[in-house]
């Protein structure tokens, strides 16, 4: 499988570079400084490329590359991915679900946590030397809080076991109700936000979930909601969630993820009540390795003429 | 009966402000006469033998003075301490027994905030979610790139040090997030499934992190020493919701500062609010300014208990929360 071409857009992860350079021909298109030119001269040869939160493949590269047969994402959210045009040219595309659960699901509730008793903003209030001053003052109780949960699928409902172990209450939008299990349906995302304490952003990026956290779900969240996206950044009306963290419409945010990655938009950057993450979700050696591995195997798989062992087309 | 013939509220004797005694007066100012030490000019000693004589219930903080033999001289009708904290090192129990002076603390009103700092912070040191949080506040993502990788919390062996209230909520949360708990107390916990160590120095050795949520009594002082801490190793992680002595703070620093240990998530120090400065310039760690119970809801709910421990006792009813002091 030497000969085969796969392309990675940007930097992801060293062990799955390594991995790949094994079994593939690797081209790492960032390293190169005429990237258009670059695909050109090898079009004939790539017939696969590896996507991941921030680069997929849309039309225009999709057409640019005639070999392409598979793109094999290292993530679980493909919206960078034309999905309808790979299906139409018949190129199969796969992610990397259940791997990364836990830890996104971990990054939530640790994200409720540091915003909600502030231990990210005391941390930085004992290094700076204020404790010697007096104490940190009076901050909210996690536990027992009514976690919202926006889209209930696999990182969702790990979302809400663990908040269950917090005895939080648990409520949810989801596309279709989940009878079967015993949390609170709400049929409107702002029904959900007017309901809950937390509002944890766990569903994919499509076109209906676009900006799904607008202004008006923003302002049922509330003065003394807190929000926590590990979605997409497109999930939240960015420059509303700011204004409201800004005017305290709204009591507290923990992100992870912004709409246009790396760029966070700098007014947070001094408030206390929100916690930044760099796109850290899935962010553990343990994950990234098996997310790694996931995508050899499915690349594998395919140039085996096998079943794909995660496809998404 | 109060000292002042003008109250027929019944008398508490408080013997420093602090901000918990500032939340709790306006509610407890209707149901007990106030005896403040500190509002008086008088030194300390002098103003109790002259006001304190008769008072029978004394209300302490956990990080106010500590009720000593000397101070219990002082009041020789003292039938009752009430303190704001679950832990009891800074009362002289020893002494309290002696006397007949019975002793309430906040028992497991806090126990949920105290897990939850606890959770906090391990989820903190293990995904590196205060270090990056710097990172990225420091403008630092967009021109260095993606920060290090974490280490995965599902899966870990985490240790609980003492399986009270506190250990048991916090163990409780971690079986939510797939780690699987062992843990040291003072004697088997033969209801519980999780596996029971005797020696905290086996824990860590079998642990990929320790949690340490026992009291501090003379066992327990600087039990997490360098042996604990080598054991624990270069990739162990230790979060501390306790007391700070009962960590060697000099030896942890020191591991931490060499990287024998992985990293520390700590809410108590041994001198506070000292912390000691080498800790600073460590991404690893995550410092906390003992406010694991600080929270609106701790503070209510503790009012209410404080309050109706002294209800209880000046009606003769059995105390709502009695610490157990043998």
């Amino acid at each position: 499988m030497e000969s085969i071409g796969v392309l990675m857009p940007i930097p992801m992860s060293p062990y799955l570079e390594q991995e790949l350079e094994k079994r593939f021909n690797l081209l790492k298109l960032w390293t190169v400084p005429h990237k258009a030119q670059f695909i050109k001269d090898h079009a004939t040869s790539i017939r696969a490329i590896i996507g991941n939160a921030s680069a997929g493949a849309d039309a225009e590269l999709i057409d640019s590359l005639p070999k392409l047969e598979i793109v094999a994402s290292f993530s679980v959210g493909i919206d960078k991915v034309d999905l309808k045009y790979c299906k139409e040219k018949g190129v199969r595309v796969t992610n990397t679900p259940d791997v990364l659960t836990d830890d996104v699901a971990d990054i939530a509730i640790g994200l409720s946590l540091a915003v909600m008793r502030r231990l990210s903003e005391s941390d930085r209030y004992v290094r700076s030397g204020l404790w010697k001053k007096g104490g940190y003052k009076l901050t909210t109780k996690f536990t027992g809080k009514i976690v919202g949960i926006l889209g209930l699928g696999r990182i969702g409902k790990a979302v809400a076991k663990r908040a269950e172990a917090f005895s939080c209450p648990i409520a949810y939008f989801s596309r279709t109700e989940k009878p079967e299990l015993k949390y609170k349906y709400y049929p409107t995302v702002v029904e959900l936000a007017s309901n809950c304490d937390v509002l944890v952003v766990a569903c994919p990026l499509t076109e209906e979930t676009r900006h799904i956290i607008n202004r008006e779900v923003i302002d049922a969240l509330g003065p003394k909601g807190v929000l926590i996206n590990i979605g997409r950044g497109h999930h939240v009306d960015e420059p509303e969630l700011v204004s409201a963290l800004l005017e305290g419409r709204l009591g507290g945010a923990g992100l992870d993820v912004y709409q246009n990655e790396p760029e966070v938009p700098e007014q947070l950057f001094g408030i206390e009540n929100v916690v930044l993450l760099p796109h850290a979700g899935s962010d553990t050696t343990e994950t990234c390795n098996a997310m790694a591995d996931l995508v050899i195997r499915n690349l594998e798989a395919h140039f085996l003429n096998k079943p794909l062992l995660t496809p998404v087309v | 009966m109060a000292d002042d013939d003008h109250s027929e509220l019944p008398t508490v004797l408080v013997l420093r402000r602090c901000p918990f005694i500032a939340l709790l007066e306006p509610k407890c100012s209707q149901k007990f006469n106030l005896l403040k030490a500190w509002d008086s000019p008088l030194p300390q000693d002098q103003f109790l033998t002259t006001h304190a004589r008769s008072v029978q219930a004394l209300l302490s903080s956990g990080n106010g003075p500590p009720i000593t033999a000397q101070i219990l001289q002082f009041l020789p009708s003292l039938k009752l301490v009430v303190t704001n904290s679950t832990g009891l090192d800074h009362v002289d129990l020893a002494e309290c027994r002696r006397r007949g002076i019975a002793v309430a603390n906040a028992a497991k009103v806090f126990a949920e905030d105290v897990a939850d700092t606890a959770v906090g912070l391990f989820i903190d040191v293990m995904r590196k979610v205060s270090a990056s949080n710097r990172y990225v506040r420091g403008g630092l993502w967009a021109c260095r790139g993606d920060y290090p990788l974490g280490s995965k919390i599902g899966g870990k062996k985490v240790g609980i040090v003492g399986l009270g209230s506190i250990g048991l909520e916090v163990a409780m949360r971690l079986e939510a997030f797939g780690c699987s708990v062992s843990y040291n107390s003072r004697s088997k916990k033969p209801s519980l499934s999780y596996q029971f160590y005797s020696n905290v120095c086996e824990l860590a050795a079998d642990s990929d992190a320790l949690i340490i949520c026992c009291g501090l009594t003379e066992e327990t002082h600087h039990m997490i020493n360098k042996e604990v801490l080598s054991a624990l190793g270069r990739e162990g992680v230790i979060v501390n919701v306790g007391r700070g002595a009962i960590i060697d703070e000099k030896e942890m620093v020191e591991c931490l500062v060499g990287g024998e240990i992985g990293g520390a998530g700590l809410d108590v120090f041994e001198n506070e609010p000292n912390v000691p400065k080498e800790l600073f310039s460590l991404d690893n760690v995550v410092l906390s300014p003992h406010q694991a119970i600080v929270t609106h809801e701790a503070f209510v709910d503790l009012g209410e208990l404080v309050t109706g421990n002294l209800e209880a006792f000046f009606s003769n009813k059995p105390l709502l929360s009695p610490a157990v002091i043998n």
